[in-house]
C-alpha cells in the first residue's frame, strides 16, 4: 500500500488510459521525438521481454529488436509522455514473465510461438478472458487509473 | 515572511518534466505550522520565530509545553525550531505558516535541514571510506582495521593520538544541511512540497525547509 500522500503526486503523472500488452508480444511503440520546433513520433517495433516497477508512475517496460543482426533493446517508462502509444502487432505465447533468454536466441529459435484464439492486430481489449498461465501475475489493466 | 516550513520526508517518486524527462522527486508534507512565539531583539537579543509541527500527544506533553503551546491557541507539538527572521513584526503568536508561502514567493531554490539514518557504531572503511588492509599475503584479522593511529613514542615521550583523527565510531543521526535543492513543485491542498533529489534523513524524518540561502 502506497503512502497517500505519495499516490496523490503519482496520479497526477500516470497515464488514464494504459496501453494493455503483456510479455511476449510484438508491440509498436510510438516515441515522440522533439526536433527543434516539430514533433513527430517514432515507431520502435519489438518484442516485450519484460516488465517492471509493478503499478504507478515508476512502471517500466523493454522492447527487444533485433537491427542489422544486432540485438536492441530499449527501456520505457509506461507513463511516459514520449511514449505515444504502445500497439499490439501479435500477440506472443509465454511461460516467462521475464524472456531474458531470448537474448543468447539465434535464428529460428528467437520466435515466440502465437497465441491463439486472439484476433491478429487486435488492441487486447478482449485478453481479459484468456488462459491464466500466459498472463503476467499484475496486468495495469486491472487497476483503476488514479492509483 | 521568509520562506520556511517545517515538514517531515514522505518519500520518493518520479515526475515527468518538460520534454518527459524523469525527474526524481522527494515528497514533503509540510505545514501547516503554528508561530509558537516571536522573539525579537528587545526581548531574546536576536529576531526569530519558534514554529511547532505535528501535534504531539497529550500523555507526552509536559505542563510548560501545555501552557507555552496555549498562547499560540493549539496543543503541543513533537518538532518544534526557530527560523531567524530579518524581520519579524508582521507576525503574530498563533499564525498559520502554510506551503504557500512558497508559492507566493515564487520560491525555485530550498535548502533543507535534517537528520540523517542512524547506521550505528561503524568501523573506518564504512565511516570514512578507509581502504582497509590486504585481503591475503598474510594478513589475519586485520583485513578491516585502520592500520596505524599514530606513533613515536621514543623520542621525548607522552606522544598520543592527534586530536580528530577519524577512527570508528557512531555514524548517522546528525544535523545535515542540503542547499539549493530545486523546489519542483507545491501542493496547497494537501501541504506537500516536491523538490528534486534526495534530502536527509528516513521517511517520517522531520525536515526544515527553507528558501535557498545562497541562489535566488
Amino acid at each position: 500500500m502506497k503512502n497517500k500522500y505519495i499516490a496523490a503526486v503519482e496520479a497526477a503523472q500516470v497515464k488514464t488510459e494504459i496501453p494493455s500488452f503483456e510479455i511476449g508480444d510484438e508491440v509498436e511503440v510510438g516515441v515522440r521525438i522533439i526536433e527543434g520546433t516539430k514533433e513527430r513520433t517514432q515507431p520502435f517495433i519489438g518484442t516485450v521481454i519484460a516488465r517492471r516497477g509493478g503499478i504507478g508512475v515508476g512502471a517500466m517496460f523493454t522492447v527487444r529488436r533485433i537491427v542489422n543482426n544486432e540485438g536492441v533493446e530499449r527501456v520505457f517508462p509506461l507513463h511516459s509522455p514520449r511514449v505515444a502509444h504502445v500497439k499490439v502487432q501479435r500477440k506472443g505465447k509465454t511461460r516467462r514473465a521475464k524472456l531474458y533468454y531470448l537474448r543468447d536466441r539465434v535464428g529460428k529459435s528467437r520466435r515466440l510461438r502465437e497465441r491463439k484464439n486472439i484476433a491478429r492486430g487486435t488492441e487486447a481489449e478482449s485478453v481479459s478472458g484468456d488462459a491464466p498461465a500466459v498472463r503476467p501475475s499484475r496486468t495495469m489493466e486491472a487497476e483503476p487509473a488514479g492509483v | 515572511m521568509k520562506a520556511a516550513i517545517l515538514g517531515t520526508k514522505v518519500g520518493m517518486t518520479r515526475i515527468f518534466g518538460e520534454g518527459g524527462i524523469t525527474v526524481p522527486v522527494t515528497v514533503i508534507q509540510a505545514g501547516p505550522c503554528r508561530v509558537l512565539q516571536v522573539k525579537t531583539k528587545e526581548t531574546d537579543g536576536y529576531e526569530a520565530v519558534q514554529l511547532g509541527f505535528a501535534d504531539k500527544k497529550k500523555t507526552r506533553c509536559t505542563r510548560p509545553e501545555i501552557g507555552h503551546a496555549k498562547k499560540a491557541g493549539g496543543l503541543p507539538n513533537k518538532f518544534v525550531r526557530e527560523v531567524r527572521l530579518s524581520d519579524p513584526s508582521d507576525i503574530k503568536v498563533g499564525d498559520e505558516v502554510k506551503v504557500d508561502l512558497f508559492e507566493e514567493q515564487q520560491i525555485k531554490f530550498v535548502d533543507i535541514v535534517g537528520t540523517t539514518i542512524g547506521k550505528g557504531y561503524q568501523g573506518v572503511m564504512k565511516r570514512w571510506n578507509f581502504a582497509g588492509q590486504e585481503a591475503s599475503h598474510g594478513t589475519e584479522r586485520k583485513h578491516r582495521a585502520p592500520g596505524s593511529i599514530g606513533g613515536g613514542g621514543s623520542r621525548g615521550g607522552g606522544m598520543a593520538v592527534k586530536r580528530g583523527r577519524k577512527m570508528s565510531g557512531h555514524m548517522g543521526h546528525e544535523r545535515c544541511t542540503v542547499r539549493n535543492l530545486v523546489l519542483v513543485g507545491v501542493d496547497k491542498d494537501r501541504g506537500l512540497l516536491l523538490v528534486k533529489g534526495a534530502v536527509p534523513g528516513p521517511q517520517g524524518g522531520f525536515l526544515i525547509v527553507s528558501r535557498a540561502k545562497t541562489k535566488a
